[in-house]
């Protein structure tokens, strides 16, 4: 952007923040085609294994006192486990692999993101989007499938007084349909900003009298988001979990 | 990084057409979904198939574990508590019978006592009673002896004296005499 083009010029401070979320391939210089092994792909088949390594090589001796890998990895089957249960209900058991799928993901693309130098996936309003209607898509065709028309009770506040009830009938509609925006840039969005301004905060090292400053800002800005990291996950886990509940028993 | 920024420039016609902003960057969406929902498939067929299968197993068993643990730790703290009923029972039971027994004991000896009391009582009266009598009759051969030897002094003394006397006046003085 603006500063970018300023840091080009000025020669002495070189500021891109932007540059870490560029999709690249990883073999050749060629263009990005939707079958181009880029780095995307690297840091999503590493959460892939990461995913894989916790969940199936840190259970692999079953053991009644667990091991440490085992422990956390119990440690999330139970965190999202009680999650849909306490949200959805018993009924929303049965969606708990696809909940967990998604938390996997997110958990583990955010963290791995933070490592320095690597790409992080669920900063690409592209990725967050599709898991955002996937998730909406699926909550909405499972409410009429479950509840048919009376999926649209879900608009109708039968507990509000009855000239208010098409007032409110429409604004739950658009809130319903902004719940994909905002449940996708809302994730994106927050691993965005504090990649960047981190970024930022790095590119100000440049100058020798700053760079202790600079230093201690990005130590704690890397604080943050390894918080923000779980925090976005675990949000973007549980808005999953309530959509559901809503398609589940869609009365208020 | 200074490669980083080189590929960036190569390029540079898509990051230009982009202002800044990688993520609005529509020609790489295609790759991006393509990989996104392989790795969401990958991770959900290990997931479904083989982890969490395994840890809700894991779970299961180490629950049925405590379960039964519990279960065997209450039922052996009933038979204590059982055992420990029993003990205070036969205690109880013990210390009744051993209450019953000295209070019979008590009594059996109370009755003895009382029995050779009252015997000795009896045999202490009767001795007392004749000891009373041999004392009287002790006491009677006294006086009857005294009386003999004053009629035989007065006599001696009235034969000493000169005087003749008849036994049976003297006797009979004698006898006026200790009755005054």
């Amino acid at each position: 952007m603006a500063t970018e083009a300023q840091g080009e010029s000025g020669g002495g401070l070189e500021f891109h923040p932007m540059d870490q979320f560029i999709v690249s391939p990883l073999f050749g210089d060629g263009g990005v085609a939707w079958y181009t092994i880029t780095n995307a792909t690297l840091w999503m088949a590493l959460a892939v294994a990461a995913v894989f390594a916790l969940l199936v090589m840190g259970t692999a001796q079953r053991q009644i006192i667990p091991t440490r890998m085992q422990s956390v990895a119990e440690l999330a089957y139970g965190f999202i486990y009680k999650m849909v249960e306490d949200i959805c209900g018993k009924d929303g058991v049965k969606y708990f692999p696809y909940i967990m799928t998604l938390f996997m993901f997110i958990v583990f693309s955010n963290f791995l993101g933070l490592l320095p130098m690597a790409f992080t996936p669920t900063s690409h309003i592209a990725v967050t989007a599709v898991m955002a209607f996937a998730v909406f898509i699926a909550v909405t065709v499972l409410g009429f499938v479950k509840n048919g028309a009376g999926f649209l009770g879900l608009f109708w506040v039968s507990s509000a007084p009855l000239p208010l009830r098409p007032v409110l009938a429409l604004i739950e509609v658009i809130s319903y349909f902004v719940r994909p925006v905002s449940h996708s840039i809302r994730l994106a969005g927050n691993m965005m900003a504090g990649h960047a301004v981190i970024k930022v905060f790095a590119g100000f090292a440049a100058i020798a009298a700053i760079a202790p400053l600079s230093v201690v800002a990005i130590t704690a800005m890397y604080g943050l988001e390894v918080l923000v990291s779980f925090i976005q996950a675990y949000v973007f886990t549980i808005l999953t979990c309530v959509y559901l509940k809503d398609a589940l028993h869609p009365h208020h | 990084m200074a490669t980083d920024t080189h590929s960036s420039a190569g390029d540079g016609v898509a990051a230009a057409s982009a202002p800044g902003m990688p993520q609005l960057d529509f020609s790489t969406f295609g790759n991006q979904i393509f990989w996104l929902v392989l790795a969401l498939i990958a991770i959900y067929l290990v997931l479904s198939r083989m982890a969490l299968p395994r840890i809700g197993a894991v779970l299961a068993e180490r629950q049925g574990t405590i379960t039964n643990d519990i279960a065997k730790a209450e039922d052996l703290n009933k038979r204590a508590k059982e055992a420990e009923a029993a003990y205070e029972q036969a205690l109880a039971d013990a210390r009744t019978e051993a209450q019953r027994i000295i209070a019979e004991t008590k009594v059996g000896i109370k009755q003895d006592l009382d029995a050779a009391i009252a015997k000795a009582d009896a045999e202490i009266a009767a001795k007392s009673a004749d000891a009373e009598k041999a004392i009287a009759e002790i006491r009677a051969g006294a006086m009857d002896a005294v009386r003999d030897v004053a009629t035989d002094t007065v006599g001696e003394i009235v034969t000493a004296m000169g005087g003749k006397a008849d036994p049976a006046d003297l006797a009979a003085a004698v006898q006026a005499r200790m009755k005054g």
